[in-house]
C-alpha cells in the first residue's frame, strides 16, 4: 500500500520523464532534441517558458555539447539532467566516458532507438549497448510508469556521496516514449522531499579547510586533469569500486520509493516473473517483458512451467540476483534487441551466459536477436521461442545458438 | 611501482587536484620565448588582447606591459600580431 495519495495522469513515457525531472527540482537541463526523445525536451522547454521551473535550460547546438554542459553543471554542484537517443547518444560518446570519469552525477534519459545506417527512428537497444562499458549505471524501464519512477530514483542514486556515478534511464523508443499510459504521479513536494537537496562528500583542500567536493571559486580545485600511465589505471579502478557500492544504494532507494508509492520493480535489479519453479525461461530488457509476461501466463494455463526474467539494472550487472532467479531453469532464451555483429550473439546473451558459466547450474542457453529497428515482437514469436525452449529442455540440444526472431528468411 | 606512488584507495576521486589550475606553472612547455623591444613598443596592448593564455599583463604600478613567463607557452601569436614588430621569439636556453 502506498503511503501517499497519487494523481493519475494520462502521459506517455517521454512526458513522464520530463515531469519526473521537473519534480526532482533539476538546476540545469542541457539538451538537444532527437526522435523519439523529442517530447522530453519539448515538454521541459514548455515548463521553462511557463515559468513552472527555475531550471537553467541550455539549448545546445549538439548532443556532444548537451552532455558537456550537463557534466560541467553537475561538477559545480548542480542537479543536472539531459536526454537523448540513437545518433545523439553516439555523438555524446566521448563525453559519456568523461562524465563517468569525472564522477559527475548526471541523470540522462535515453529513448532507445536504432543506429544508422539505414536510417531508422524506431526502437532498438544498440544505442545504449554501445555505452555499456562507459561507467554509467543503466536502468531499463518496462513501461511508462517505470520511466517516471526510475528518473526520480536516478537522482538519488547518482548523487549519493558514496557513489557519484551518472545514471542512464532507458526507455524503449515509441513503445514507451509515445504510448499513452495512466501514470500515477506523486505530488511535487513529495518528489522534492524524496530526492532531497544534493549532498557532497567532504574533502580537505590545500589550505586544510573541509569543503564539499564541487567546483567553488572560494575553494578552487582542478577537475579533469591529465593522468599519465602511472595513475590513469588507479582512477579507473576507483570507478569499478564505486560501481560495487551501487547495488546497496540502488536497493535502498528502490525500497524507500516502493514504501512511499506502493510500486516496486522486482528487487530493483531484476524483475522475476513466475520463475520460482520455471523449467524454461527467457531473459530480456525493456518493454518486451510486458508481452512476454502475457505469454507466460498463457503457457502456465496450459501447464508449461515458463517464466521470464527482466533485467532492470544492466549496470551494475546483478550477477547474484540473475544466478538466483534462474536456478532450476533447464533451458534459457536470451532476447537481444541489438546485435554484436560478428560477435556470436547480442550483448545481453554474452553477459547472461557469462553470469551463469562456472555456477553449479548448467542450463542450455540460446540467443534470439529480435525487434531491430522497431520490428514488432508479437506474442506468437515469443510463443515459438518458448516452444523451442521446451524442445531444448527435453532433448538437451541447442540446435542454433543464435537466431534472428522475426526476420524474413 | 616506486615507494611514493599511491594506490587507488589513497588518491582523490577522478584525479581531482585540490588547487586551482592557475597554481600550475605551465611556462616550462615553452620552446621560444617572446622578448619585447621597449624602444619599438608603443604599449598599444594588442599583444595583451591576443595572448590566449592571459600571460601578457598590464602593470598599473609600472604603467607597462609584463610578460608572465610562468604561463607563457611561447606560441608566438603576440610576435606575429605586433604591428611594429617589437616582439621577437628567441629560442629558450639559446644565446
Amino acid at each position: 500500500m502506498a503511503k501517499i495519495e497519487q494523481k493519475v495522469l494520462p502521459l506517455n513515457g517521454d512526458e513522464a520523464v520530463a515531469l519526473a525531472a521537473k519534480q526532482s527540482d533539476v538546476d540545469v537541463v542541457a539538451a538537444y532534441p532527437i526522435t523519439p526523445q523529442t517530447i522530453i525536451v519539448e515538454k521541459f522547454s514548455e515548463y521553462v517558458a511557463n515559468g513552472e521551473v527555475d531550471t537553467e535550460f541550455v539549448c545546445t547546438e549538439s548532443e556532444h555539447s548537451a552532455l558537456t554542459a550537463s557534466l560541467t553543471a553537475a561538477l559545480t554542484g548542480a542537479r543536472a539532467f539531459t536526454a537523448t537517443a540513437s545518433a545523439g547518444l553516439a555523438l555524446m560518446h566521448e563525453i559519456v566516458y568523461v562524465t563517468a570519469g569525472c564522477r559527475a552525477p548526471v541523470v540522462m534519459a535515453v529513448t532507445n532507438r536504432a543506429l544508422s545506417a539505414p536510417i531508422n527512428i524506431h526502437c532498438d537497444h544498440s544505442d545504449a549497448m554501445a555505452e555499456r562499458d562507459s561507467g554509467w549505471i543503466q536502468i531499463w524501464a518496462e513501461n511508462a510508469q517505470e520511466t517516471y519512477d526510475s528518473v526520480i530514483q536516478a537522482f538519488r542514486i547518482a548523487e549519493h556521496p558514496d557513489l557519484l556515478t551518472p545514471v542512464m534511464v532507458n526507455l524503449d523508443g515509441f513503445f514507451l516514449s509515445h504510448t499513452l499510459e495512466k501514470i500515477q504521479v506523486l505530488p511535487d513536494e513529495e518528489v522534492r522531499r524524496f530526492v532531497g537537496i544534493r549532498q557532497f562528500p567532504l574533502v580537505t583542500d590545500t589550505e586544510g579547510n573541509t569543503v564539499p567536493f564541487k567546483l567553488d571559486p572560494n575553494h578552487p580545485l582542478t577537475v579533469g586533469p591529465l593522468d599519465m600511465p602511472d595513475y590513469y589505471f588507479e582512477h579507473k579502478r576507483q570507478q569499478e569500486d564505486a560501481m560495487h557500492r551501487a547495488p546497496k544504494i540502488i536497493r535502498e532507494v528502490h525500497d524507500e520509493y516502493a514504501e512511499l508509492t506502493g510500486r516496486s520493480y522486482g528487487n530493483g535489479f531484476v524483475d522475476s516473473y513466475r520463475l520460482e519453479d520455471a523449467e524454461i525461461a527467457t531473459v530480456c530488457l525493456g518493454s518486451v517483458a510486458g508481452t512476454t509476461k502475457t505469454v507466460v501466463d498463457q503457457l502456465r494455463k496450459q501447464g508449461v512451467k515458463a517464466g521470464v526474467l527482466r533485467i532492470r539494472a544492466f549496470r551494475p550487472m546483478p550477477i547474484e540476483d540473475i544466478q538466483k532467479a534462474l536456478t532450476g531453469a533447464k533451458a534459457i532464451a536470451v532476447m537481444d534487441r541489438s546485435n554484436s555483429v560478428g560477435g556470436n550473439g547480442g550483448p545481453l546473451f554474452h553477459e547472461i551466459r557469462h553470469t551463469l558459466y562456472g555456477t553449479e547450474m548448467h542450463p542450455h542457453i540460446a540467443d534470439y536477436i529480435y525487434g531491430l529497428g522497431g520490428r514488432d515482437m508479437p506474442p506468437r514469436i515469443i510463443q515459438s521461442i518458448y516452444k523451442e525452449l521446451d524442445d531444448i529442455s527435453k532433448t538437451g540440444r541447442v540446435k542454433r545458438l543464435v537466431q534472428f526472431a522475426g526476420v524474413r528468411d | 611501482m616506486t615507494a611514493q606512488q599511491k594506490s587507488w584507495k589513497e588518491i582523490s576521486p577522478a584525479g581531482v587536484c585540490w588547487k586551482p589550475a592557475s597554481d600550475y606553472q605551465t611556462g616550462d612547455w615553452r620552446t621560444f620565448r617572446p622578448v619585447r623591444d621597449p624602444k619599438k613598443c608603443t604599449k598599444c596592448l594588442l599583444c595583451h588582447m591576443v595572448c590566449p593564455d592571459a600571460a601578457i599583463k598590464w602593470s598599473k604600478e609600472n604603467q607597462d606591459l609584463e610578460f608572465d613567463y610562468n604561463y607563457c607557452k611561447g606560441c608566438g601569436i603576440c610576435a606575429n600580431e605586433c604591428a611594429l614588430k617589437a616582439i621577437k621569439m628567441i629560442v629558450e636556453g639559446g644565446e
